[in-house]
């Protein structure tokens, strides 16, 4: 072999070679996008959530549950999801606060602030956007979004850039401190693809949100959404969220 | 439930919480990019800047600038190797860096970073210094004894050849390499400036300036550094600096400055002019969390005041100790004012809610990976590599050696 022939195998050998280790975990990742029983057909669902304003009462039992149900950290800077209060005073202006990082519920009744005229709460959590940011900026592609439309994180591959936290127009996405991995809302998917509702669902005593399937031809979420006055969360960032809110004051962002 | 994350973590956190005002989402007390995010950038801006700068002599023929031109190119190198690290530092698992390079997300502004570092790196940097010092590399293996033979040797990749015709290739070929390292390092930075423009869910970040702006202080900061370096190598070796040389690049900052300025004044009368939602919650960060590190550092001494002391030494044509001394100075201002302006952007767009109606702190860690200790050590890296640099490869050795060489 002369100097020229090695170079030339040896320029063609070193890529090659990347290029199988590389596509050997590739072709691993793409089959097990995540963990579903044996007949669910992704293919066939659309999942979204609708959050009815007027009745949340701002108990914190789905932020309970969706801690206990999915390991969250219990500290107050970890959150699938949370509930904010909106209060509009007299001169309009609008103050707000997360009841969720409260350590404690009050023990008695908070008095009542005079200039209050109106105050209702707000649920948060992942939108689940048909056109996430976050999966847009993954650098390895462990955040996707599945065929049933929602937005998972593959811990086994998340490299905990924070890039998908930054990329997150509504701050529904935090670091792990246990996992080391970027973490959210997965609308309970190990739940649903069960046919069971997520958590927060399940335990909301006033029925203030509402899990479906929005391919779904007498489903309750398409129900909801014909009914009511829909609105979605910073509509003008293009996300096309599927968390419908009906009832939403124009305060919230 | 579960708890029991670490104890300093909770700290930190307990006391950004304890610091936000207004209101802000629960999961953004935790300042996501710190410090390193802000070293980063910094040391990526230095090697695209020290690179144009030192591509000037090359391409444009600015000839004033010869003597520099080695050391700016040792520079760049210097600071490519640190570029990397305090990304991989940051990562919740920095084992897993390499899936960046195996199975990147093309729609991933930040999964390209990792192939334009290894271009510029390997493509550029590595084959232009080796072109240039190839001729020197070979003499100083002839003349050197024991290991350093064998290094030499090894760095030259045992070539031998000193004819005239392999000389003229290798300046040839290291012209060829400087005109495709120009938009290469315009590339690397401009590129960095995207990771960061391209955010639309962050408005102090989402702008198409960014990237520009992001490449314009680059190459002041670059600039910047090789002079300070010029004249403190001069002052530790005792060797004279060569004042046409320092003028001219006194120029080029000066002009890179005014442009720099133009750029960024741009972008923030844009802002206020357009006066978008989220103009609001952004005039109160400039105004309290980031005042003294944009106004005053950033804006006053870093930008003004060397902009003001550059262009009185230019007019004034005051004597050369005088001269050597204000350059120094104004590149020292002008150092920690980008510095504050990479801070300005990376923390700075995380001291205020997504929600538009709160600001957050933070609280930069004294020690562990993420934290100031770690910062300092990365920023003085590049200048102990540059020493090693230095000393293995003299810029100024054929000049007293091999005279006749000296193109």
């Amino acid at each position: 072999m002369n100097k020229r022939e090695f170079l030339k195998d040896a320029i063609l050998f070193f890529p090659a070679a990347a290029t199988l280790q590389a596509l050997a975990p590739a072709a691993e990742g793409s089959a097990e996008t995540a963990k579903t029983p044996a007949d669910y057909d992704a293919t066939r669902h659309w999942y979204g959530m609708g959050v009815d304003v007027d009745k949340c009462i701002g108990c914190n039992r789905c932020v309970e549950a969706c801690k206990a149900e999915n390991d969250v950290p219990e500290e107050p800077f970890f959150f699938r999801t949370w509930i904010e209060r909106y209060q509009i005073h007299e001169n309009g202006e609008t103050t707000v606060e997360c009841i969720s990082t409260r350590a404690a519920p009050p023990e008695q009744a908070e008095p009542e602030d005079p200039s209050v005229v109106r105050t209702f709460f707000v649920p948060k959590l992942c939108n689940q956007c048909a056109h996430p940011p976050c999966v847009q900026v993954c650098p390895v592609g462990a955040t996707f979004q599945t065929q049933d439309g929602v937005v998972l994180v593959d811990a086994e591959r998340c490299i905990g850039c924070r890039y998908c936290i930054q990329a997150c127009p509504y701050g529904a996405r935090y670091l792990n401190p246990k996992t080391r991995t970027a973490d959210k809302c997965t609308f309970c998917y190990h739940r649903i693809t069960e046919g069971l509702l997520p958590a927060c669902v399940e335990v909301c005593p006033t029925e203030a949100r509402i899990f479906g399937d929005l391919k779904g031809k007498a489903d309750r979420l398409v129900r909801f959404h014909r009914v009511n006055q829909i609105s979605v969360l910073k509509p003008d960032l293009n996300t096309e969220p599927k968390v419908l809110y009906a009832k939403l004051d124009g305060e919230v962002r | 439930m579960s708890s029991a994350i670490p104890a300093s973590l909770f700290e930190q956190l307990s006391h950004q919480l304890s610091q936000v005002t207004g209101f802000i989402y629960p999961n953004e007390v935790e300042t996501q990019w710190a410090i390193l995010i802000v070293v980063y950038p910094y040391i990526t801006g230095i090697v695209a800047g020290a690179f144009i700068l030192a591509s000037l002599v090359k391409v444009f023929n600015v000839v004033e600038v010869q003597p520099i031109y080695r050391l700016a190119l040792l520079t760049a190198l210097a600071f490519m190797l640190v570029a990397g690290m305090p990304l991989q530092l940051h990562l919740g698992h920095p084992e897993r860096a390499y899936e960046i390079f195996m199975t990147p997300q093309t729609t991933s502004a930040m999964a390209m970073f990792g192939f334009v570092y290894l271009w510029y790196l390997l493509g550029i940097l590595l084959i232009e210094i080796w072109f240039e010092y190839r001729a020197q590399l070979i003499l100083m293996a002839q003349q050197a004894k024991g290991v350093m033979k064998w290094v030499y040797s090894a760095l030259s990749l045992f070539s031998k050849d000193l004819s005239p015709e392999a000389i003229a290739f290798d300046k040839k070929a290291s012209k060829f390499v400087t005109i495709i390292g120009i938009p290469s390092a315009f590339l690397l930075h401009g590129y960095v400036g995207f990771i960061f423009g391209s955010v639309k869910a962050n408005p102090w970040w989402g702008s198409v300036l960014m990237p520009i702006v992001f490449l314009m202080s680059a190459i002041v900061s670059g600039i910047a550094m090789v002079m300070f370096l010029y004249i403190l190598v001069s002052l530790l070796r005792n060797e004279k600096l060569d004042m046409r040389c320092l003028d001219k690049i006194g120029l080029f900052l000066l002009v890179a400055i005014i442009v720099d300025f133009a750029l960024e004044a741009l972008d923030y009368i844009h802002r206020i002019y357009q006066s978008e939602e989220s103009i609001g919650i952004l005039a109160e960060l400039v105004s309290s969390r980031l005042f003294t590190s944009m106004v005053i550092v950033q804006l006053l001494l870093g930008m003004l005041l060397p902009l003001v002391i550059i262009a009185f030494v230019r007019i004034t044509r005051v004597n050369e100790d005088m001269r050597r001394l204000l350059y120094f100075t104004s590149s020292l201002l002008i150092l920690v004012g980008i510095f504050s302006m990479r801070w300005n952007v990376v923390i700075g767009g995380q001291l205020y809610s997504k929600s538009f109606r709160g600001l957050m702190a933070y609280k930069m860690e004294l020690t562990g990976i993420e934290s100031l200790m770690t910062a300092l050590l990365l920023l003085a890296l590049p200048f102990i590599i540059l020493t090693v640099l230095y000393r293995l490869l003299p810029p100024q050795w054929l000049e007293k050696n091999a005279p006749a060489m000296v193109h």
